[in-house]
């Protein structure tokens, strides 16, 4: 493989983790908008741990994952005061306190940022990305999906059939959050250089346009929308300066036609029941 | 007004709760013995959905007390108190919009075992649970819409539904809101039966309920509220003649 698709197809994959991230909270009707800021924690944990400490990288992910989920735990509590846009708004809020904090924090680099990390292959990133996605697919046909998809449909009624919202709500932010930091630690392994202006808002609008492109009901989709974020603007390449305009134009289509995003449990059902008369 | 009975499962003391200047309850004391069919009457605005709001821990009541069981649940959270024993169902239907009949049927029930189970696929996280919602299924005669999106069915189907996911919860008491409207005289007859099955096999059931034939042909007991107040309770013969209770509500109707 070319290094031109080797950097293409290990963006997909970083995207994918981070598109996750978002869909976890998402399911639970909590739309993040700072996840970048999970990330950034993740990636400057996870490079601390290689770079400094010469740990091997997948403990050093693991530890960034448990650092950020403890603090996506923190930041879910005060989360379940706010609902929808203003929800939205407050974890903007926090991605760029994350990223301001990372520009003034000159022990891992500050606004010069910070190298020195090990690099890693894309089998590597990918046998991550495979993984969460495999665990995101066997959750979503468990009880603890079924609760956190009840939280999300009607929030009063779940609490009134016995499910406990506040855990529900504040564990999908902190899951949310471990994945983010294990694509931050992998964005960090595979560029072997960060700095604060990686993990800026617009990192975190690419997480939730996946998410809504390739499908916000099913996990699946951030594959899909995050295959399509990476590669449609190269494929778009000959347009020259449209192509980022017409990248638009297909996005809103996609969204005036199948508003629930690409992928969604019909078409999935429709597709495994084709699958399964064909063979 | 009736003494509170020895077996009584549920009690409430004294119970007061207002929105703003408007009292929806006040100083309301009733109590729910086991294995019992207990209604509350009322018209409209009389505080019967606030009286299930406070029990169920949707809301925190200004003054009093609610005891189930012998626990003290006034402050407990909803969750707490639908695995203490309580489930209900809504004046409004409130179905899960993504969730087919089937998935109501689990997502509804305790869970056994450890709670890391919970993340397990299916059947695996709890075989029990697997076991009740196939019998829920078969008891209220859903099996055919066990896939459907459960808010995509007719009205009559999805409150059978919304009665199915409140009984895989085990509950000890049932809370229905207004179970049979919408419903015809045959349907009503049908719930009838079902909920006397239901008493019959030990649940105990408090109700509000608007049709009074349906009411006055099920319950053992009855409670009126009026203005958030209490003004009368009693077996469904002495509501039926009771002054207070014609006047405030019943009225013509009391020919039911």
């Amino acid at each position: 493989m070319s290094t031109y698709y080797a950097g293409l197809f290990a963006d997909i994959g970083i995207l994918v983790l981070g598109a996750l991230s978002v869909y976890i909270i998402l399911v639970t009707n909590q739309l993040s908008l700072g996840n970048a800021g999970f990330m950034a924690i993740g990636s400057y944990v996870a490079s601390f741990l290689t770079a400094e400490q010469h740990w091997a990288l997948t403990p050093a992910l693991i530890v960034a994952a448990l650092t950020a989920a403890v603090i996506g735990v923190i930041v879910g509590f005060p989360a379940l005061r706010l609902k929808g846009i203003y929800l939205a708004i407050a974890t903007l809020g926090f991605g760029e306190m994350v990223r301001s904090f990372f520009l003034v924090f000159t022990p891992m680099g500050g606004s010069g940022g910070y190298r020195g990390m090990p690099h890693v292959s894309l089998g590597y990133i990918w046998a991550w990305t495979a993984g969460v996605l495999l665990l995101v697919t066997l959750l979503e046909r468990s009880r603890l999906w079924l609760e956190m998809r009840a939280v999300h449909d009607d929030e009063t009624a779940a609490g009134l059939i016995g499910i406990n919202t506040t855990l529900t709500k504040v564990g999908a932010f902190g899951f949310g959050a471990a994945v983010a930091a294990i694509a931050g630690g992998l964005f960090a392994h595979h560029y072997i250089y960060i700095e604060p202006g990686n993990f800026d808002f617009e990192r975190s609008i690419d997480f939730v346009l996946a998410v809504i492109l390739g499908g916000s009901t099913v996990g699946a989709g951030a594959l899909v929308g995050a295959a399509l974020l990476v590669l449609l603007p190269e494929w778009l390449r000959f347009l020259a300066d449209w192509r980022l305009a017409a990248f638009g134009v297909m996005l809103i289509l996609v969204l005036l036609t199948r508003p629930q995003g690409i992928l969604d449990r019909p078409l999935l059902a429709l597709l495994r029941l084709r699958r399964s008369s064909a063979a | 007004m009736t003494a509170v009975p020895p077996n009584a499962i549920l009690r409430l003391a004294g119970v007061s709760k207002s929105f703003g200047g408007v009292r929806a309850l006040r100083d309301v004391s009733i109590s729910v013995a086991q294995n019992r069919i207990v209604g509350v009457i009322g018209p409209n605005g009389a505080g019967k959905t606030t009286l299930f709001n406070v029990i169920t821990g949707a809301y925190r009541p200004d003054a009093g007390d609610v005891t189930f069981a012998s626990w003290p649940i006034t402050r407990w959270p909803p969750y707490r108190i639908v695995r203490a024993g309580i489930a209900r169902t809504f004046q409004n239907i409130r179905l899960f919009a993504s969730m087919t009949v089937w998935e109501h049927l689990i997502v509804g029930q305790p869970h056994g075992g450890s709670p890391l189970r919970k993340i397990l696929p299916g059947r695996f996280a709890d075989r029990k649970a697997w076991v009740r919602a196939e019998d829920a299924l078969t008891f209220f005669g859903l099996e055919k819409y066990r896939e459907a999106l459960a808010r995509t069915l007719p009205y009559g189907i999805q409150r059978k539904v919304e009665m199915a996911r409140a009984l895989t919860a085990g509950p000890q008491l049932l809370l229905l809101d207004e179970p049979v409207a919408g419903m015809n005289r045959d349907e009503a007859d049908d719930l009838r039966a079902l909920l006397l099955r239901l008493s019959a096999r030990g649940l105990s059931i408090l109700l509000i309920e608007h049709d009074m034939a349906f009411v006055m042909n099920l319950c053992h007991e009855l409670y009126v509220l009026d203005f958030g107040a209490l003004i009368a309770a009693g077996h469904p013969s002495e509501i039926r003649t009771n002054p207070a209770v014609l006047d405030a509500y019943l009225g013509s109707e009391s020919a039911c």
